[in-house]
């Protein structure tokens, strides 16, 4: 099979489609519309075989059908998960039921609404910092980059800290994740072995919180119990490495597309300026429209999803992004409304899996822009749209983006 | 339905089975939803909405990912 999962550019989005081609998330939003009016759930002989579907009703049927569709794989890749179900190798992410919802309940106070809170102001004092650092830039008319030097470094942070990591090593995180999530078209022996380094180093911070304990989501990961016992080393290191992948990538995109939209609109630019109070619901249109998660299943069972042939291991791409586009859903869904109040969109999924960090995400990325337009109340694109770079992959958000902040009295 | 003095009060419910805590309720109608330790919402006291908040309690419904907010009128 290899030869025929060599990477080639693809031809037709409805018959071979490939999520890791540069030009799928740059091109996503038209992609999913034509999509939808043809061929609402795409197959391709890729990865094994690969469905994508591109409607509400049927993203929304697949994420609430835990019988037919397993979450042991939610990253499309050339081999398959080893990890069987119904635990996984990243619980609660790859878990199913029953056993999902025992992981899921031991994650979900620390990140419940009143336990975020009060992380408040020491993002916004990061977010600062991070501004801080960009004013010579600005003062002497240079380019500065909104996603690799503000929208990136925010989340790192902030989980790191979390997790009682060490800081310094912010930039081995973000290679991590990179390879885990951008990394889709590696071979599986590579794969595994990148994702071996990220395993090894888990363990050694366990170890050392071991040796250590103290007031952070690790320690309190070793000391909690389940069925009546510690949690294993596997399930802490899963769970860990889990939160480093799912916060990061994810976090960063839905900030640089906030801005990236921002830059790029500068009527909705300065409607926020002028209104800040504006930005939480601003902040759910942008969470709507560039949603940065496509999740994946992997099919369960044969059987027959209206009138497409599941197999056993298939796969199947769950772009909520896409669920958020349909315009049976959403009035005028392709249209950015940032003062939308009507907005049931699932950029944190549907269902079982809700995106336990979303009260986070939220958090990080109101406060971001609050700042950053505070900051840098006009900015535009420096360059051309060429100039931006989009992730690759089922993380879909701009990873550089150089900005020109138009006449700052700094 | 709560009946207060002579006045039919409108009535809010969350389906504790539908609700994934996506919080959206919480967020935007504090007065009328509140969230549990896992972070599942719950209805303020009995549920029921003073008139100047129905259009509160309208909006939770309408943003809740779920379709796990009913109301009574
Ligand atoms: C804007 C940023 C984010 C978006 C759009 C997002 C989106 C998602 C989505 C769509 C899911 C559902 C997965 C599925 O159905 O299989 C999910 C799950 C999850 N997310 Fe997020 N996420 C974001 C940020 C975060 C952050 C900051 C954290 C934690 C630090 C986090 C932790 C998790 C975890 C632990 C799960 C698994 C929950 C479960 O399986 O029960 N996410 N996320
Ligand atoms: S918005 Fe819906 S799913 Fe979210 S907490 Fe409220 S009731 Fe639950």
């Amino acid at each position: 099979m290899a030869s025929t999962e060599d990477f080639t550019m693809v031809a037709d989005w409805a018959t071979d489609f490939d999520h890791a081609d540069p030009q799928y998330n740059r091109n996503a939003h038209a992609i999913w519309a034509e999509l939808r009016g043809t061929c609402p759930v795409a197959h391709s002989d890729r990865y094994g075989g690969t469905w994508l579907p591109t409607t509400h009703e049927y993203v929304r049927e697949i994420a609430y059908d835990t019988e037919n569709f397993t979450s042991r794989g939610v990253v499309v890749e050339k081999g398959l998960p080893l990890e069987p179900a119904p635990i996984g190798g990243a619980p609660p992410i790859t878990s199913d039921p029953p056993f999902h919802i025992e992981a899921r309940k031991l994650l979900l106070p620390p990140f419940a609404p009143k336990k975020i809170e009060p992380w408040e102001p020491e993002i916004r004092k990061l977010c600062n910092g991070l501004l801080d650092a960009m004013v010579d830039n600005v003062a002497q008319g240079k380019p500065i980059d909104a996603a690799a030097d503000y929208a990136k470094r925010i989340p790192v942070n902030v989980i790191a800290r979390m997790l009682g990591f060490p800081l310094k090593d912010e930039e081995l995180f973000l290679e991590f994740v990179h390879n885990v999530l951008e990394g889709i078209d590696d071979e599986p022996e590579i794969r595994i072995e990148k994702f071996e380094r990220l395993i090894q180093y888990v363990i050694a911070q366990i170890e050392d919180h071991h040796a250590s304990p103290r007031d952070d989501l690790t320690s309190y990961l070793m000391s909690v119990e389940l069925f009546g016992s510690k949690l294993s080393v596997e399930h802490v290191g899963g769970s860990i490495i889990l939160l480093l992948i799912a916060g990061i990538d994810t976090t960063w995109s839905a900030i640089g597309s906030s801005l990236w939209h921002l830059a790029t609109h500068h009527e909705d630019l300065a409607r926020l300026v002028a209104d800040p109070s504006l930005i939480p619901t601003a902040v759910e249109e942008f969470l709507r429209v560039y949603a940065p998660v496509t999740m994946a299943r992997l099919v369960a069972k044969d059987h027959d999803f209206h009138g497409c042939p599941m197999k056993v291991d298939d796969w199947v791409l769950l772009p909520f992004p896409a669920a958020n586009l349909d315009p049976l859903v959403f009035p005028d869904a392709d249209k950015v409304l940032i003062d939308r109040t009507e907005n049931r969109h699932s950029a944190f999924g549907l269902g079982i899996h809700r995106c336990l960090g979303s009260n986070l995400a939220r958090l990080e990325l109101t406060v971001a822009i609050q700042e950053f337009i505070a900051r840098f109340p006009s900015f535009e694109i420096a360059g051309t749209e060429d100039d931006v770079v989009w992730s690759v992959g089922q993380i879909r958000g701009p990873r550089e983006m150089p900005i020109r902040v138009i006449d700052n009295q700094i | 339905m709560a009946v207060s003095g002579i006045v039919i009060l409108m009535q809010i419910h969350v389906d504790a089975e539908k609700c994934q805590g996506h919080n959206r309720c919480y967020a935007l109608a504090p007065e009328l939803f509140d969230v549990d330790d896992y972070g599942n919402a719950v209805v303020i006291g009995d549920g029921s909405v003073p008139p100047e908040l129905e259009d509160r309690a309208r909006l939770a419904l309408a943003n809740c990912p779920e379709f796990a907010i009913t109301i009574l009128e």
